[in-house]
C-alpha cells in the first residue's frame, strides 16, 4: 500500500513527487512512457515565463509568478541549466504598441517586474530585430531552462529521496474501495491512500475513471524549428510577438544549449497521440518569425518537432481534489505556463491538498540537492584534467557535435533513475542533439545501453515500446 | 603548452595524405588528431570496392585503400593520436583537444583541417509527418551493418540517390532486406551511373526520379512512407501520392562539411559550407589549410587524397618560409551553370605553374563549353560532352594565362553554338 | 540485337553499346570493352561483404571475393559468407574461404583486425 500514487511523470508529476519525498510517505509514480518528461514536458518552448501575461487571479497567474520566483533555487539544487535572459514582447506597429500598455498594467497587477522599452532601446538590445519595431515590454525575470534535465533531475531527486518510479506502465482503470484506490495498469495493480493525477494530455481521461467530470483536455499542437548554435547572438532575449487568444504567439529564442528555437504554431488537434509536423504549418511559423527577426538563418535548421499543449476547457489550470474524493487530486490542463509553474504546483498539491488527507511528517534525511553532474565542457583545464586522470572516460568524446563524453553517459547510467532508451540518454546528456542528429554517436549509445543492461542491441529502444533501432543481427 | 610544426585535424584519407605529403616535403614534427578509434575515417565502413583507380590503378575496397595510407603514415613514423577530439582552434593556431590523456593545448605553426563531412538528416530537411524510429541516414545504417553486424530494417525505402544510399540498397538487399525503391527529388540521379547499374538495376530496385517523401507514417516505429511526384519547382503534385509499407527509410540526401572548428576560429566561410581557400588550400587564417570533404564534398576519394597532398605540400612550404606574403588576390566565382569553385582565391605569386580548379555544374548538361574568363575576357574553353552535378570537375589552369594578380576569374558553362 | 548498358569498371560510367558479335562501342578505355562483352555473355561481379568476427571494437570483418563471380551467384555465395566466422587477429588479405561455392575464387579479408 502506497501513501501516494502519482499518475504521470511529466514536469508536474516530478515536482509533486519531489515535494512528497520530503515527507515520510511511501510514494510511487507511474509513467506510460519509457522515460519521465517525455511528452508535453519535453516538446515545448522551454521558457521560464515571467508571469506578466496570465489574467490576474487565475491559477495560471498565481503558480506562474510563484514558480518563477522558485526557479533559480530549484535549478541550482537540481543542477539544471537556467538562463534568466529576460523576455521582450515586441510591437511591430503602432496598434501593437498601444496593446503593450495594458500588458504592462497586467504585469504590475501580477507582481511581475516589467518595463516598456522604446524602439531604440530594443534595437540596441536586439541588433537583429525587425527595423519596424516600435517598442517592447521587457520582463527581466523570464528565462530559458533545459526542460529535459529539469524533469529528469527533479524525478531523480525524488527517487534519491525514496520515491519509486515505474516506467512503461499505463493506467487502464481505477477503483475506490473503503477510501483506498486500486489503480490497474498494463503491468500490475497499485493500492494507494491518495492518488494524484498528473497525466497531462490524458488527465481528463484519468479523472473520469473515478467520477463524471465537467472539464476536458483538448490537444493544441505547436510546431517548431530548432537551429544549430552557429548563429551566436541572433537574439539575446526570449522574443514574443503580442499575445492573442491563440496563445503567446511564435517566439524566437536561444535555448540553454545555445541553439535557437522558432515556434510554436497553435492548431487544435483531435488526436492526443499526433506529434506529426506538416509543411504548410511550418512554412507559416517561418513566415511569422521572420516578420519579427528578418534574418533567422533557417539553413542552420537541425530539427523540426511538434508538441501538444494540454489545453483545458476551463481556460485555467485545474488543481483540485475530485468532487467526490478529497484523496483523489487532479492536476489537469497544465498548458503554458506549466513548466515554470510546476515547482509551485508541486508544493501546493502536497502542502495544501494532500495535507488535508494525510499526516505530513518532514523526512529528516530529505536532501533537495541532486548529486551534481559533471560538465567537462565548462570545466577549467586543471579541474578537467584532474577528473580525466581519475576517470579517463571523461576524455573520450562520444557525441562529436555536442562534445558529450563517455564519462557523462556512464554517469547517467549509474544514477538512481538511469536512462533506458537512446532518447533518454539524449535528453540527459545532449548526445545526438547536434547538427548530425546522432549520425555518428547513436550506434555507440546503442552499444553502451545494451552493454549496461546486458541485452542485445536489437532490444534497445529509441523511445517507447516498438521503437527498436535495430531489426536483427546480420551475422 | 606543447608545440608542433603541423597539426592535422582528422585522420581520414585527406588528413593522412596531407601528413605524408608534408613529411615528404621535409616537415617531420607532425601530429594527426583523429576523433575515432581508427585512422581512415569514413572509408572504414565503406567496405565496397571501387576506390583507388586513379591513385593506385586498381580497384580497392575502402578499408584496403585506407590501409595503404595508414601504412605510409606508419612507415614514416608520423605521430597520430586516436580518440582525440578537437574542441577548438584559435586564430593564432592553438589547437585544443580532449582525449583520455586530458585536455591538451598545442601551439601549432601550421594546421590542416581535414575533418570530413556529415550526412544531411531528417532534422535538416524536416520531412512532414511523425518522427519515429526507422528513419536514419544511409551512412548510419552502413555503420551499424559494416562494423557492428546489425541490420536496421527488413523492408527499406531510400530517399535520395546519393552514392551511399545506392551502395546501401545493394548491401542490404544482399543481406536479405527488401529494398522497395529509391526516390530522388531531382529529375536526374545524384549518384554515379555505375552505382545506378550495379546497385539498383542489378537487383531490380526502381528509381523514382522527380519524387520525394511527403509523409512519414508510424508512431513509435516507421510503418509506411508516402512519396509524391514533384513539379519543376520541386513542389509535390497532389494526386501522385504512393504509399510504401516499410520499416526503414534511409536518407541519402547529401553531405555537409564538418567545418565548425574553422567557422568558430573565424575562417571566412564558403558557399560549400567549408571555408574559403586559395590555390594552396590556405584559408583566410594564414597557416591554416583545409582539404578533403570538410572543404567541399568530393565524389571520389582519389581526388580527396590529391587535395590532401596539395594542402600538405603547401603547409610544408609555408612552414619552410617558401610562401611569401601577398595581399593581391584573384577572386574565383561560379558563373552560369556552375555551383561553386574551389579555390575561392588565387594568389598568383604563390601559385604553381598549373592551378587546379574544382567545380560542379548545377544540372546535367550535354555538349557545353566550360569557359574560364578572367576580368571579363575568356582565357580558356573546353568542350564537355556531358556533365552531371554528382561529378566534380577538375580543370588545370596554366598560370601563364593570368596576366594580373587581381581581378575576377569566372567559371561558367556556355552551350555549344552560343 | 544491340544491348545498351552502363559501364561499371570505373566511376565514369560510360554508356556502352554491345552488338550481337559482342563488339563494344561507347567505351573510353579497353577495360570498358572487355566489361561490355563480358556483361552480355556472362555478367560477373566482385562481392564485397562481411563475415562474423567478434573483435573488441568490431563485430564483423569486411571481406571480398578475390575475383569476380557470376552475377546470379551472389545470393548463393552470401549464404556461405553468413555461415563463416573468423577469429581476430585477422590479416589484410587473409584467406577466409577457399574456392567459395566452387566459383574458382576465394573469400579474403579486406581489413586488419588486431583484437
Amino acid at each position: 500500500m502506497k501513501d501516494i500514487l502519482i499518475i504521470g511523470g511529466g514536469a508536474v508529476g516530478a515536482f509533486v513527487a519531489r515535494k512528497a519525498s520530503s515527507y515520510n510517505l511511501k510514494v510511487s509514480v507511474i509513467e506510460a512512457c519509457q522515460d519521465v518528461g517525455d511528452v508535453t514536458s519535453m516538446a515545448n518552448s522551454a521558457i521560464v515565463h515571467s508571469g506578466y501575461d496570465p489574467v490576474p487571479g487565475t491559477k495560471k497567474a498565481i503558480f506562474n509568478v510563484k514558480g518563477n520566483r522558485m526557479f533559480p533555487q530549484v535549478c541550482k539544487d537540481l543542477d539544471v541549466h537556467f538562463e534568466p535572459i529576460g523576455s521582450l514582447t515586441v510591437a511591430l506597429n503602432d496598434a501593437q504598441y498601444q496593446m503593450l500598455l495594458p500588458l504592462l498594467e497586467r504585469a504590475k497587477e501580477n507582481g511581475v517586474p516589467a518595463e516598456l522599452l522604446s524602439a531604440e532601446q530594443v534595437k540596441a538590445m536586439e541588433p537583429n530585430i525587425s527595423p519596424k519595431v516600435k517598442g517592447a515590454l521587457l520582463c527581466p525575470t523570464a528565462g530559458t531552462v533545459n526542460p529535459f534535465t529539469l524533469v529528469a533531475h527533479a524525478m531523480e531527486n525524488a527517487v534519491d529521496n525514496g520515491v519509486k518510479v515505474h516506467l512503461g506502465e499505463k493506467v487502464i482503470g481505477i477503483e475506490e474501495k473503503d477510501g483506498i484506490f486500486v489503480v490497474h495498469t498494463t503491468r500490475r495493480d497499485h493500492e494507494a491512500k491518495v492518488v494524484i493525477n498528473c497525466a497531462g494530455l490524458h488527465s481528463d481521461e484519468i479523472a473520469a475513471m473515478v467520477e463524471p467530470i465537467d472539464w476536458s483536455i483538448k490537444p493544441r499542437k505547436g510546431e517548431y524549428f530548432v537551429l544549430d548554435h552557429y548563429a551566436k547572438g541572433l537574439v539575446n532575449h526570449v522574443l514574443f510577438p503580442l499575445p492573442s487568444e491563440k496563445g503567446k504567439g511564435i517566439l524566437v529564442t536561444s535555448t540553454t544549449s545555445g541553439n535557437y528555437l522558432v515556434g510554436p504554431s497553435s492548431e487544435w488537434d483531435d488526436d492526443k497521440e499526433d506529434f506529426s509536423t506538416d509543411a504548410p504549418t511550418l512554412a507559416n511559423v517561418k513566415e511569422q518569425a521572420l516578420m519579427m527577426v528578418p534574418n533567422i538563418p533557417f539553413r542552420e535548421q537541425i530539427r523540426t518537432f511538434s508538441g501538444l499543449r494540454a489545453t483545458p476547457s476551463t481556460h485555467d489550470f485545474i488543481i483540485e481534489p475530485s468532487k467526490k474524493y478529497p484523496n483523489f487530486i487532479n492536476c489537469g490542463g497544465i498548458e503554458s505556463p506549466g513548466l515554470v509553474s510546476s515547482p509551485a504546483i508541486g508544493e501546493y498539491v502536497i502542502d495544501e491538498l494532500v495535507s488535508k488527507v494525510l499526516p505530513l511528517e518532514p523526512k529528516e534525511s530529505y536532501n533537495p540537492k541532486i548529486r551534481p553532474y559533471l560538465h567537462p565542457a565548462t570545466m577549467d583545464e586543471q579541474e578537467l584534467n584532474a577528473l580525466i586522470r581519475k576517470d579517463p572516460d571523461y576524455g573520450i568524446v562520444v557525441c562529436n557535435c555536442e562534445k558529450v563524453t563517455l564519462g557523462e553517459i556512464k554517469d547517467c547510467l549509474s544514477r538512481s533513475l538511469p536512462p533506458q532508451t537512446v532518447k533518454a540518454v539524449k535528453k540527459r546528456t545532449r548526445a545526438g542533439f547536434g547538427k548530425c542528429q546522432g549520425g555518428f554517436c547513436q550506434p555507440k549509445v546503442v552499444m553502451l545501453l545494451a552493454k549496461h543492461f546486458g541485452c542485445s542491441p536489437a532490444d534497445i529502444l529509441y523511445d517507447n515500446q516498438g521503437s527498436e533501432i535495430i531489426a536483427k543481427e546480420a551475422k | 603548452m606543447e608545440h608542433k610544426d603541423l597539426v592535422i585535424i582528422g585522420g581520414g584519407s585527406a588528413g593522412m595524405a596531407a601528413a605524408v605529403a608534408a613529411y615528404d616535403a621535409g616537415i617531420k614534427d607532425i601530429l594527426i588528431l583523429e576523433r575515432t578509434e581508427f585512422l581512415g575515417g569514413i572509408l572504414n565502413q565503406c567496405i565496397h570496392n571501387g576506390f583507388g583507380l586513379h591513385e593506385f590503378k586498381e580497384e580497392l575496397t575502402g578499408p584496403e585503400f585506407l590501409t595503404r595510407f595508414v601504412d605510409q603514415v606508419k612507415e614514416r613514423g608520423i605521430a597520430y593520436e586516436l580518440e582525440a577530439n578537437v574542441l577548438s582552434l584559435s586564430k593564432d593556431k592553438v589547437v585544443t583537444y580532449l582525449s583520455a590523456k586530458g585536455k591538451t593545448e598545442i601551439q601549432a605553426k601550421a594546421v590542416i583541417m581535414a575533418a570530413g563531412c556529415y550526412e544531411r538528416n531528417s532534422g535538416a530537411i524536416g520531412i512532414p509527418g511523425t518522427r519515429p524510429a526507422g528513419v536514419i541516414t544511409a551512412g548510419q545504417a552502413q555503420l551499424y551493418l559494416n562494423e557492428f553486424g546489425y541490420m536496421v530494417g527488413k523492408k527499406v525505402f531510400i530517399l535520395g540517390s546519393g552514392d551511399i544510399g545506392l551502395i546501401m540498397a545493394r548491401r542490404m538487399t544482399l543481406e536479405g532486406a527488401k529494398v522497395l525503391g529509391v526516390a530522388e527529388l531531382m529529375p536526374y540521379s545524384n549518384g554515379l551511373n555505375r552505382n545506378i547499374q550495379q546497385c539498383l538495376k542489378d537487383f531490380d530496385i526502381p528509381l523514382y526520379l522527380s519524387h520525394t517523401v511527403t509523409k512519414i507514417i508510424g508512431k513509435e516505429h516507421l510503418e509506411a512512407i508516402e512519396i509524391s511526384q514533384v513539379d519543376e519547382k520541386m513542389r509535390p503534385i497532389p494526386g501522385t501520392e504512393q504509399r510504401f509499407d516499410v520499416d526503414t527509410l534511409l536518407l541519402s540526401i547529401g553531405l555537409i562539411p564538418n567545418n565548425s572548428i574553422l567557422d568558430q576560429a573565424g575562417a571566412i566561410p564558403s558557399s560549400t559550407r567549408g571555408s574559403k581557400v586559395n590555390q594552396n588550400m590556405e584559408t583566410s587564417i594564414p597557416g591554416v589549410f583545409s582539404c578533403g570533404n570538410v572543404l567541399h564534398v568530393h565524389d571520389l576519394v582519389d581526388y580527396v587524397v590529391e587535395e590532401g597532398r596539395q594542402a600538405g605540400a603547401a603547409a610544408a612550404a609555408y612552414l619552410q618560409g617558401k610562401e611569401g606574403k601577398s595581399e593581391a588576390r584573384i577572386e574565383c566565382v561560379p558563373g552560369n551553370g556552375i555551383g561553386y569553385v574551389v579555390p575561392s582565391w588565387i594568389d598568383l605569386e604563390q601559385a604553381g605553374d598549373s592551378i587546379p580548379l574544382k567545380f560542379r555544374c548545377r544540372k546535367p548538361s550535354k555538349n557545353v563549353y566550360i569557359s574560364i574568363s578572367f576580368n571579363g575576357k575568356e582565357i580558356k574553353k573546353m568542350l564537355k560532352l556531358a556533365m552531371i552535378p554528382s561529378e566534380m570537375e577538375i580543370m588545370k589552369l596554366p598560370k601563364n594565362l593570368l596576366d594580373s594578380n587581381q581581378g575576377k576569374l569566372e567559371v561558367s558553362l556556355v552551350a555549344k553554338g552560343e | 540485337m544491340e544491348h545498351i548498358l552502363t559501364c561499371i569498371v570505373c566511376p565514369r560510367g560510360c554508356e556502352l553499346h554491345v552488338d550481337e558479335n559482342f563488339n563494344v562501342t561507347g567505351n573510353s578505355c579497353p577495360r570498358g570493352a572487355i566489361y561490355g562483352a563480358q556483361e552480355i555473355r556472362d555478367p560477373r561481379r566482385t562481392l564485397t561483404t562481411t563475415v562474423k568476427c567478434r573483435g573488441k571494437l568490431l563485430r564483423v570483418c569486411p571481406c571480398k571475393t578475390s575475383g569476380t563471380i557470376r552475377k546470379g551467384d551472389q545470393f548463393r555465395i552470401m549464404e556461405i559468407v553468413n555461415q563463416t566466422e573468423v577469429q581476430p587477429p585477422v590479416k589484410m588479405g587473409q584467406l577466409l574461404v577457399s574456392n567459395i561455392g566452387d566459383t574458382g575464387v576465394d573469400l579474403i579479408a579486406t581489413r586488419e583486425i588486431n583484437e
